[in-house]
């Protein structure tokens, strides 16, 4: 019985402590915004946060997130609003959609390490997340956009 | 009749239905058949649900099957097509809402589940737009009639003196809403399909939402994990499976299965070996736990003995050899264009070129890894997936079952990616049979990333010979276009081939795109079925289908001939774009013909300034064209490319891409841009970095650490563009693609001298090919 905070709440999975996050998340806790894509960590499309950095759930074995703080997409903004999900939305950035929960996960944890990113900072830290509809150049565009809103909110909030 | 129709009325009369069953019109009263796509979404089960709101819908006027007006105002677009990333409800539904005057604010889209009521249910080929453009035009000016006619009535003026907008009939300073005239005047009025096609269409003058920005239904559920796709789908007591594959596609039997190790594993159940009687899982043994990650492990645990298919030695290499030799035989195959002079005109050239091009197999890694789940429930057999082609899959589901096709249903669901890989529904067959196996109860069957690749029905490898003959001028006078592949038709569809010139019938997505728009004299274009790959794979439709590979091959080998002549491939490309003959174009597709085809393509070097930038060392432009998809529905595409070539490593970069398109009317254009984005990343993925190869009867590459396509670092500038039109809109999900690789190919020509005959293009190659020409 491992016991961990997702989304803010308190909640125990009473499965093998070797299950991978991603399917205790999507079977056991009815999450499933988070999604399956290749199973060995290198898609990003099961990427969530745990203690505030992208990490894959596909091979986080619970065993590792006892006391742990979990959001997954779901968890991200109460009205699904974050600035990241926003600029998303302005930028019509989703084709299919399937990846880009991990996306979106693996851009919030990009912004908070560079605040106003290059285009090489965007590479390094997305190429991870592998997007099969191509959606890379609206990937890039909302980034930077949910990075100017973060800022400017940072500064009235400052 | 067109295509899809006749491919319609195939389906209709192979699975004994008369043709009533698509007939447009339905009374109003109790033809409610509206599925919500309400969803439990935080509850144990997730499915879609018939709408609690049924009742209520009855109320809705509904002049047929397509649309509905309820009494709020609010209008329903019933949706047949997939979604998976074209956002083609949101651009189905602007065309009826253009043309209804509704409210764009109050309309909603469904995504039905089969049901024979609908027709022909397949989302491919870049057609949905094209093949539901006259028919929701037409649905929109019913429903638009009818409130007019009663909203007139209720204002107490004629009908002549109304307009319709904006979900309102308005007379002078006087107007009536669209909800209010279905719940005061409670039409029911219908038409016949006569009578639907007269009604009078609004000019594309009078469009106010075709053409214009919006926003996608289906996005905002795509950002906060809402949007659910066919592998978040649960019900109550379901169980979990996975596949264990046989050692080949086809002809493996089970000899001996242990599952003593697998035993071992928490929540192990049992282990099936599927009997199919439509064999399309042939060899398959299904592992049954209580949950996937112990189907997982216990799958890997069981130990199953196999005598393997005869592909089991198979490769990559034997199937393009045996390509080479099917082209080398000049019996054989069908020929799409045969026209008469090519074999005298051949034997009477000055000179005969030709170059043979190879294209390696392709993975479909749609990122959503196949899935279904399946149970009986009040009587129907019911598969919960995403699919792209149900109509296809609904017989071989009930073949496999032993059941008639009626007692079948597909419900719908978002696809985590289609790219033709859900086109064929072979993975929605597994799951109906272990779900009878269990007697009904509900399993949900997961590929792991390794299965869903093994059991890929890949884009086939290609071997290609253009062959040309010159006149004394060098000008060319005949035209030859071989090209040898797996028939994903033949295997899959084959009542739906087409026939050829000489009347044999032939995979039109196996060789569409050599069919093309050049004036180069008579034409053979003869397509031959590479049967030694069709019984090793299942090959498979993948984006852009042979649009994907033959530009490769007649679009490089046209640069080819510009070179040797010295002559510019722009402006001899152009000298060939005549519009003469089979080339002039017909109403209502091909409206001007391959004039409009030199238009893009000379638009295209304007922008990008090919043959007057000047550019750095071993860094040049290439150009090629295409008229998309397919010869009946042209999406005029001339696209350029700007590569790098790194002498030392051979590494190609691509620098940027332009591409301008005619698709005739564009409905939604940020909708139409991303698509034309998402094709051309994968056209160059294709050419650069993705490809596999048949070792021992499978694929190679079996995940992402092998498998390397595009990343967003490999993303270059991009410059997309649409030619204004009002003609009828074409597809464009696919054109992207197709101008990419022959453009790279160009490009790096143009760079650093060398020409590749292959793709992908691997540094080794381009090394090579370096080392060769600074040998020569």
């Amino acid at each position: 019985m491992v016991k961990f905070k997702l989304n803010g709440r308190d909640v125990s999975v009473d499965v093998p402590d070797d299950t991978p996050l991603l399917w205790a998340l999507r079977d056991d806790l009815d999450l499933t915004g988070t999604k399956f894509g290749c199973g060995v960590g290198q898609c990003g499309a099961c990427t969530v946060l745990v203690g505030g950095r992208a990490t894959r759930s596909c091979i986080t074995p619970l065993s590792s997130l006892e006391g742990a703080d979990v959001t997954t997409i779901e968890g991200l903004d109460p009205n699904g609003k974050h600035a990241v999900q926003e600029a998303w939305k302005d930028i019509q950035v989703p084709q299919c959609g399937y990846c880009q929960s991990g996306q979106i996960m693996q851009a919030v944890s990009l912004l908070k390490d560079y605040p106003d990113p290059t285009d090489e900072e965007i590479d390094g830290v997305m190429g991870g997340s592998l997007c099969r509809c191509m959606t890379y150049v609206r990937i890039r565009k909302a980034i930077k956009k949910a990075a100017a809103a973060l800022r400017k909110e940072e500064a009235s909030n400052g | 009749m067109g295509k899809l129709e006749r491919i319609a009325a195939q389906q209709d009369r192979a699975a004994g239905r008369g043709p009533s069953r698509r007939s447009f019109l339905l009374t109003a009263a109790g033809s409610a058949f509206l599925f919500g796509f309400a969803r439990q979404g935080k509850a144990a089960q997730v499915y879609p649900q018939s709408a609690p709101a049924a009742l209520q819908e009855a109320s809705a006027f509904e002049p047929t099957i397509w649309c509905s007006i309820a009494p709020d105002g609010w209008v329903n677009v019933n949706i047949i097509r997939a979604e998976m990333g074209q956002h083609i409800g949101t651009a189905l539904a602007r065309i009826i809402a253009d043309e209804m005057e509704a409210d764009w604010n109050k309309v909603r889209i469904t995504y039905v589940d089969t049901d024979p009521k609908w027709g022909l249910m397949v989302t491919g080929g870049s057609w949905s737009v094209w093949m539901t453009w006259d028919q929701f035009r037409q649905a929109g000016a019913a429903a638009r009639t009818v409130m007019v006619e009663q909203g007139a009535k209720l204002l107490g003026v004629a009908p002549s003196a109304c307009i319709a907008r904006n979900g309102q009939v308005i007379a002078g300073s006087r107007s009536i809403s669209y909800g209010d005239i279905v719940s005061r005047a409670h039409p029911t009025k219908t038409f016949t399909p006569e009578e639907m096609a007269k009604l009078p269409l609004k000019p594309s003058s009078e469009q106010r939402l075709i053409g214009k920005d919006v926003k996608a239904l289906d996005i905002p559920a795509k950002t906060d994990g809402t949007a659910i796709y066919g592998i978040d789908a649960k019900l109550d007591g379901m169980v979990y499976a996975r596949p264990k594959l046989p050692p080949t596609r086809y002809g493996s039997k089970v000899v001996s299965v242990d599952d003593s190790e697998a035993k071992k594993v928490k929540g192990y159940i049992r282990y099936i070996v599927l009997e199919d009687p439509s064999d399309t899982v042939p060899g398959w043994v299904a592992v049954l736990a209580s949950s996937y990650p112990a189907a997982i492990r216990a799958t890997d645990a069981l130990k199953v003995v196999w005598t393997p298919g005869k592909t089991a030695n198979v490769t990559e290499q034997d199937i393009l050899d045996y390509g080479r030799k099917q082209i080398a035989n000049k019996a054989g195959g069908s020929r799409v264009f045969n026209d008469p002079g090519v074999d005298e005109t051949f034997a009477k050239a000055a000179k005969v070129v030709e170059q043979t091009y190879t294209c390696s197999s392709v993975l479909h890694y749609q990122l959503e890894p196949m899935n279904a789940l399946a149970r009986q429930h009040e009587g129907k057999w019911e598969i919960h997936c995403g699919n792209q082609w149900q109509t296809l899959f609904l017989p071989v589901i009930a073949k496999a079952l032993q059941v008639p096709e009626t007692d079948v249903v597909m419900r719908s669901y978002l696809l985590g990616g289609g790219f033709g890989r859900r086109l064929n529904g072979d993975y929605a067959v597994p799951a109906a049979l272990i779900s009878k196996a269990l007697g009904g109860k509900p399993v949900k069957l997961v590929f792991t990333r390794s299965d869903d690749v093994l059991f890929d029905s890949i884009r086939s490898p290609s071997v290609q010979t253009v062959r040309a003959a010159l006149g004394p001028d060098g000008n060319i006078t005949a035209w030859q276009h071989h090209a040898s592949a797996g028939w994903p038709t033949r295997v899959m569809a084959s009542a739906f081939m087409e026939k050829g010139a000489d009347g044999k019938p032939y995979d039109q997505f196996a060789i569409a795109g050599a069919d093309h728009w050049y004036d180069v004299g008579p034409m053979l274009v003869r397509a031959l079925d590479n049967d030694l790959a069709s019984e090793t794979f299942r090959p498979g439709w993948l984006r852009s289908v042979s649009s994907g590979w033959t530009p490769w091959a007649h679009e490089s080998f046209l640069d080819e001939i510009a070179h040797a002549r010295k002559l510019d491939p722009v402006d001899y490309r152009l000298s060939l774009l005549d519009s003469k003959g089979r080339n002039a174009g017909s109403a209502p597709n091909s409206v001007g013909g391959a004039s409009r085809q030199a238009n893009v393509l000379k638009r295209l070097v304007e922008k990008c300034g090919y043959g007057k930038v000047s550019l750095p060392a071993d860094t040049a432009i290439g150009i090629a064209t295409t008229f998309g998809q397919e010869r009946n529905m042209p999406t005029w595409t001339a696209g350029a490319v700007q590569v790098h070539v790194d002498r030392k490593t051979g590494v190609v970069t691509c620098q940027k891409i332009w591409l301008v398109l005619d698709a005739g009317t564009i409905i939604d254009p940020d909708g139409a841009a991303a698509q034309t984005e998402g094709g051309a990343l994968w056209g160059l993925s294709m050419a650069l970095f993705e490809g596999t190869e048949i070792v021992d009867g499978n694929v190679r590459d079996r995940n992402l650490n092998t498998y390397t396509p595009l990343r967003i670092s490999d993303v270059p500038d991009m410059d997309v563009e649409f030619l204004p039109s009002t003609e009828k809109p074409m597809g464009l999900g696919e054109p992207g693609v197709t101008t990419i690789a022959p453009a790279v190919g160009n490009a790096i020509f143009n760079a650093v001298g060398v020409r590749l005959r292959h793709l992908p293009v691997r540094p080794a190659d381009v090394l090579k090919a370096l080392k060769e020409k600074g040998n020569a």
